[in-house]
This record gives structure tokens, sequence and C-alpha cells, in this order.
């Protein structure tokens, strides 16, 4: 089941369309990866489902019934330029933004408690803002958008600016988050982040969306069905079916070469033409990165 | 609760908690009982006497020397030299010694002192001989003093207010006074807390707090939230001044006016013993009435429950209208060094309002007072000038009705450029611009 769908979204600003006709399904429990080069309308589809700014044409379902302001305090949200009230005591703060999300001072009091026990940050409590180094702002400022248990939440870069030990708490938190049933969507042009931790993904690009679905479907899809194989010997004599794309030497003097086979042939038929031929060092099947896919996407996209 | 409740409890407290509000609030009341205290200390003591000791060589001088509250004039027959000597001794504070070609040459006249002759001093004594000249040539030339005595008039007009309630007498300085004290009031505090508005979205937008916010309250809530709660602090502040102020004054005045008596009792001796046959001047000193009594007679024939009420009600009205354009500003640029391209055009109609309380004052009734009391963007400040001078209950009416109508306008104005600038980084928005954000969908 979906928690969010945007239908048609379309957003113009006065010279430029940020958003053209974006329709987006995001599974319950997913972490979704929300993908695109700088520009591409990332945030102004994020504002959107925030609900700080509307869509021009278009429309925003949440579990299934249209985006309202009973669903503000459902939903999370990390910008990617932080920020908090540099005078203002971080837990006067919290618990500021937390009623501001809706929750009574006492049950936010309650949250704020775990919270600072889970992070060890108990002696920020009455510290001003101004005064936490950059990375303990980082902290404060998730606890402010997990604080009142959203079941949407948006992460916009959310590892920028985390030294890698904090990095990893914040991984493991969303995590936790994702067991306990909340939906993260997650907008980053980090690669090695949506390989690790999306199951879904969307990619935007120039306004438009141009692939969408679960990770494992897109990978699928872009499997070039070529093999790398690292030997010794001589591997000339293939059938003409079975293409080399690539060929070199590895850094240890074996001889290497990506060999793509038929759409017909299976993976056994190259193994079988490989051992008559050479001695084989290594075999694997080239299975693109999210970088790849990025890349190849955005690039196809330009043409 | 309410958000906006929320937002508007957070705005009040960050401000009142301040150090800088709480030792604003504390020192300007002392700043002002200072003020005034050094004024009524300088009013007391310029009535202290002085004595002036006169040698007259001329001789048509004697006794006819008229003195005043703060100017006596004893006669001595010594010579210039013997007087000279026992200036200090006789606790004189200046000889003044008019030679006999004085009515030809009045310019002979000599003023001695041991101090400095303040300015007030020696104009006392030169108008109270050239006064004598005038009358000794007026009789030489053959008018009696009996024609001189009856052609000396001394009007001194009493304002009298016709109202509903029967004529009661007014006293213009009084009303001036309050008219544009409020005015000012209502300027100061629309600069004061108006830009307070404009620094707290600035302050949001710049820490880029402001998209945390947004996504759980509407722009618009927030806006209003910081303009109730920074009203607040301004009616907070504005009570408190007026409670410590009443109570600085009163505690004040309770110490000056003993000395204001017992300076006034000693002036009063002072003549008796020093002019013989002043009995006018005693007269009149016993007729005036002590200047606080008088002010405190002279306010109670001001309507002050309407005046309170239109300045509470003008001062709200001011402050919304243009706190909310401040706040639009404030979410127009991105630093406050920005801000002044657009503090411009808005503090125009401010500056010129009191600029022109002058010309307000001296024609409460006129076209120009009636105009600018009827337009928002000057009416809280040119109407409770004249409101202490009487104003028709139709004009009051009309006026409030505009400022609500103009304060509802700029809000929505403000709301609908508050709402995109908050947002919005980078460049400098230009005046076109940001009459394009007024039409933009939310």
């Amino acid at each position: 089941m979906a928690i969010l769908e945007t239908r048609h979204i379309t957003k113009q600003y006065a010279q430029h369309r940020a958003l053209d006709d974006v329709s987006l399904t995001i599974p319950k429990g997913s972490i979704f990866g929300l993908l695109g080069p700088n520009g591409a309308g990332k945030t102004s589809l994020i504002r959107i489902i925030n609900q700080i700014t509307g869509p021009d044409a278009g429309e925003v379902f949440f579990e299934g019934k249209p985006l309202g302001p009973e669903h503000v305090r459902r939903i999370g949200y990390l910008p990617e330029e932080r920020g908090l009230y540099k005078k203002m005591k971080v837990g006067e703060q919290l618990l500021y933004l937390a009623q501001l999300k809706g929750l009574t001072e006492k049950q936010a009091m309650d949250k704020l408690k775990i919270w600072f026990e889970k992070f060890e940050i108990k002696t920020w409590w009455s510290k001003n803002v101004e005064d936490l180094s950059k990375g303990m702002q980082q902290k404060v400022q998730f606890v402010a958008t997990v604080l009142h248990q959203p079941d949407l939440l948006i992460l916009d870069e959310p590892f920028s600016g985390f030294d890698p030990i904090n990095a990893n708490l914040i991984r493991d938190e969303i995590l936790e988050l994702r067991d306990k049933g909340t939906t993260i969507i997650f907008s980053t042009h980090r690669m090695e982040t949506v390989e690790e931790l999306c199951d879904h993904i969307a990619l935007i690009h120039r306004s438009k969306k141009i692939l969408d679905g679960p990770k494992l479907a897109i990978k699928e899809q872009f499997k070039t069905h070529t093999y790398r194989v690292e030997y010794q010997g001589d591997l000339s004599q293939l059938p003409t079916a079975f293409t080399v794309t690539d060929a070199g030497k590895s850094e240890d003097g074996f001889s290497r070469a990506d060999i793509k086979i038929p759409a017909d042939a299976a993976v056994n038929d190259l193994i079988r033409l490989l051992i008559d031929r050479v001695q084989v060092r290594l075999f694997g099947e080239n299975i693109p990165s999210m970088n790849d896919i990025f890349i190849k996407a955005i690039g196809s996209a330009a043409l | 609760m309410n958000t906006i409740l929320i937002i508007i409890k957070r705005e009040y407290l960050v401000r009142v908690r301040k150090k800088s509000f709480i030792v604003m609030t504390i020192l300007a009341p002392l700043m002002l009982a200072a003020f005034y205290g050094a004024i009524i200390w300088a009013t007391v003591g310029s009535v202290s006497m002085k004595k002036v000791a006169v040698i007259d060589q001329n001789g048509q001088f004697v006794n006819k020397l008229k003195g005043d509250e703060e100017t006596a004039f004893v006669y001595v027959n010594d010579s210039p030299e013997k007087a000279k000597k026992q200036l200090v001794a006789k606790n004189y504070d200046a000889l003044a010694i008019i030679p006999k070609d004085v009515i030809e040459q009045p310019r002979t006249v000599q003023i001695f002192s041991n101090k400095s002759v303040s300015l007030n001093l020696q104009s006392n004594i030169e108008s109270a001989i050239s006064k004598e000249i005038e009358t000794i040539k007026l009789s030489r030339s053959g008018i009696t003093q009996q024609v001189i005595k009856e052609a000396k008039t001394k009007v001194s007009a009493k304002t009298i207010n016709l109202s509903d309630e029967g004529e009661k007498s007014t006293n213009s300085i009084i009303t001036t006074i309050i008219g544009g004290l409020c005015g000012f009031l209502i300027y100061l505090s629309v600069f004061i807390y108006g830009a307070q508005v404009m620094r707290g979205v600035l302050e949001e937008k710049t820490n880029r707090i402001i998209e945390v916010i947004i996504s759980s309250v509407k722009p618009f809530q927030l806006m209003m939230g910081k303009i109730v709660g920074v009203g607040l602090v301004g009616l907070t502040q504005f009570t408190l001044w007026i409670l410590l102020t009443i109570g600085v004054v009163s505690a004040g005045s309770a110490i000056f006016g003993a000395n204001y008596a017992k300076t006034a009792a000693n002036t009063r001796s002072m003549q008796m013993s020093t002019v013989p046959g002043q009995s006018d001047v005693q007269k009149k000193m016993e007729d005036s009435k002590n200047p606080v009594a008088e002010m405190t007679a002279a306010i109670k024939t001001l309507n002050v429950p309407l005046i309170a009420g239109c300045f509470l009600f003008f001062f709200l009205g001011g402050y919304l209208l243009y706190s909310s354009l401040f706040g639009a500003i404030g979410a127009a640029v991105d630093s406050e060094t920005e801000t002044q391209q657009f503090m411009l055009p808005i503090t125009i109609p401010i500056i010129a309002s009191i600029a022109l309380s002058q010309l307000i004052i001296r024609d409460p009734d006129g076209t120009l007072a009636f105009w600018m009391s009827m337009v928002p963007l000057t009416s809280p400040i040119i109407m409770m000038i004249r409101i202490p001078f009487g104003v028709p209950a139709w004009q009051i009416a009309l006026s409030m009705g505009l400022l609500i109508a103009g304060f509802m306008g700029t809000t929505w104005l403000a709301a609908r450029i508050y709402r995109v600038g908050i947002l919005m980084y980078g460049k400098k928005p230009t005046y076109r611009e940001l009459s394009k954000w007024i039409f933009y969908k939310a």
C-alpha cells in the first residue's frame, strides 16, 4: 500500500518549470531514494509534499486521501539547509518544534527524555544552540525531525555535515525507524547511500521523472548482460554471438575481458566456452551500480 | 494548544527574557525621570531671587525700578568703588551702575558681579531700566503718568472649550503636549517594534529554520504569531514604562514638590523685605498656582478615557499596519543591510507625520490634518495629535474604520510577499519581482 502518491504534479516558477507531470508512488515501509542532479526539481517536490508550497497542477494523496493540514503532524522533514534558532536553548527549542507538530508539552517532554538518553546529549538541554558544534547541531536537528514519530520521514541529504561515526549512528536510527514501520524518503546525490539503504528509487531530471521503481528491478532493467573474466590464454576464438565489449590487462598481468552474451544464451554457455579455451581466474556478472544507472539514465535523457 | 498561540508564546517569551529588554524597561523611566528632574531643577533654580544693588548717579531711578519674581533691586548710596568691594559681603548678586547721562546714552549702564552674570539676569536689569527710561522720556514729551499707566494693558487670554458638557477652560499648551506625546510614542513604537518583527523574520530566514517551521505551520500563522507576540512585548514594555514612570515621578515630585514650596516661600518673604511698595507683585505671587497643580487641572479638562482608549487603538492599529510591512521586508531580503532600500518608502509616511505635526498642531481641524488623519499610513500619529483638541466622533470612527481596513490590506499584501520571500535566497529582489510575488499561487 502506498503511503504517499503524487499524480501529475506540475510546478511552474516565473520562467522556470520546476516539476513537469511527476507521478510517484511511495510504498509504505520503504526507503525511497529521490535522486537527481542539482536543480532537477527534488526540493520543489519535497516542498509540495510538506505543503510548504502547492502544485500548479496535479494532486498528492496521503494514504489515499488528498493531502491536507491534518497530515502535517504525520510527516517529519529534515531540510538540506539545516537551521535552528541560534539563541534558543536546545531543550526549549525541541519542545517548541514538537508542539508546532501538534504534540502537547508533556508528550514532547516524555519523548525528548528518551532521545536525549539515546543520543547521550542530556547535558545539552540548557545550552544555546550557537554554543554547539555543527555536528552536535545536526544531531539536535535530527531529533527535532523524528520526535513526533512521523509515519513519513523526508530527509534531504541527511548525512552531509556528519562525521563517519555520527553518520553511522544516524544511519542505524534510520534503519531502526524503517523496521518500526516508518516510510523514509531520501533525497540525495550520494549513490553509495542509495545503494546501501534504499529499496525504491525515482530519478528526476530536468523537472521530469525519468525513472522509478524498486531498486532491484531497475538494476535488472539496466543490466547489460555482460560478464567480466580474468584469465590466461587466448580468447579470440569465441563464437561471434559472444562479443567482447572491452579488453585489457589486470594489474598483475592477467588478461581481462567484458563479454556480452546473446539474449537467448545462458551464463553457463559462456562458462563452458571459457573453460575450453582459457585458464579462468575470475568470473562474474557486471551488475550496474546506482552510479552507473544514474549517469546512464541522465546521459540518455540528455540525448 | 493552537499553533498560533504556541508561536505567540515563544516570540513573546524570547524577547521578554532578553537582557536588553529588562535593561531598557528599567532604564527608560529612570532616564525620563532624570530628564524631567533636570528640567524641574532648572526651573526651580531660576526662581531663586537675585539681589541687585543699584547705584543711581542720575537720581531719577531711585525706588522706580520694578523688581519681579527673579530680581530685587536695592538702592545704595555708596561710591561705585565701595559698593564693588561690599558686593560679596552684603550678599548682592550684581551691582548695576546707572550713569548720569543714561537717558541720552542708554548704553553706558554697567553691571558688575563677582560671578558671571546670567543672560536672564542681565536682560531683567536691562528691561527694568529701559522701561523706566521709556517712562521718563514719555513724561518729558508731555504725556502724564496717568496716561502711561492707562496705556499699559496686559492681555492674558483664557481659552474656553465649548462642548456638550458646557464651557470648560482648556490649556492649549497641555493639549499640544499630550497630543504630541501620544503621536511621538506611536511613532517610536512603530519603529522599535516594527523593526523587531523585521529582524525576527530575517533571523528565521538566515538561520534557515524557516523551512522546518513552515513544514509544520502556515507561513501566515508564523507571521501573525510573530507580529502579535512582538506587539504584546510592546504593550508589556509600555505598561511597565508607564507604571515605573508614575512611580518614579510621584516619588520624585514628593521630594521636589516640598523643595518647590520652600523656594517659593523664600522668594515671597524676600520680596516683601527688600522691595517696598511692590504689593501688586506680591499679590501676583500669591495668586499664581503651583505649576503642578495647574497641569493637573488642565489635564482634568481633557477627555482622558477617550484619549487613552484612542491611544491604545491607534497604537495597536499603527503597529499592526506597519509591522506586517516590516515583516514582508524581512522576508524579501537576505541580510539586514539589504533592508534599507525597502525601508525607505515605508518610513516616509511615518516620518512625514512627525515632521508635519507642527502644522497639524497649529491647525488641528484643517484640511491637511483631516486627510492625514484619515489615510491609514499617517492616521495613527496624526489622529492622536488631533484628538486632545477635540475631533468629531464621526471622524474618529471613520479614521478607525479606515485603519482597520488598512492593516487588513497591508497584512494581506505582506503575507503574500512573505510566503514567497522566506524561501527565496540569493539575489535581492526588485520592486517588480515583489509585485509579481503578490500574485503567485501558493
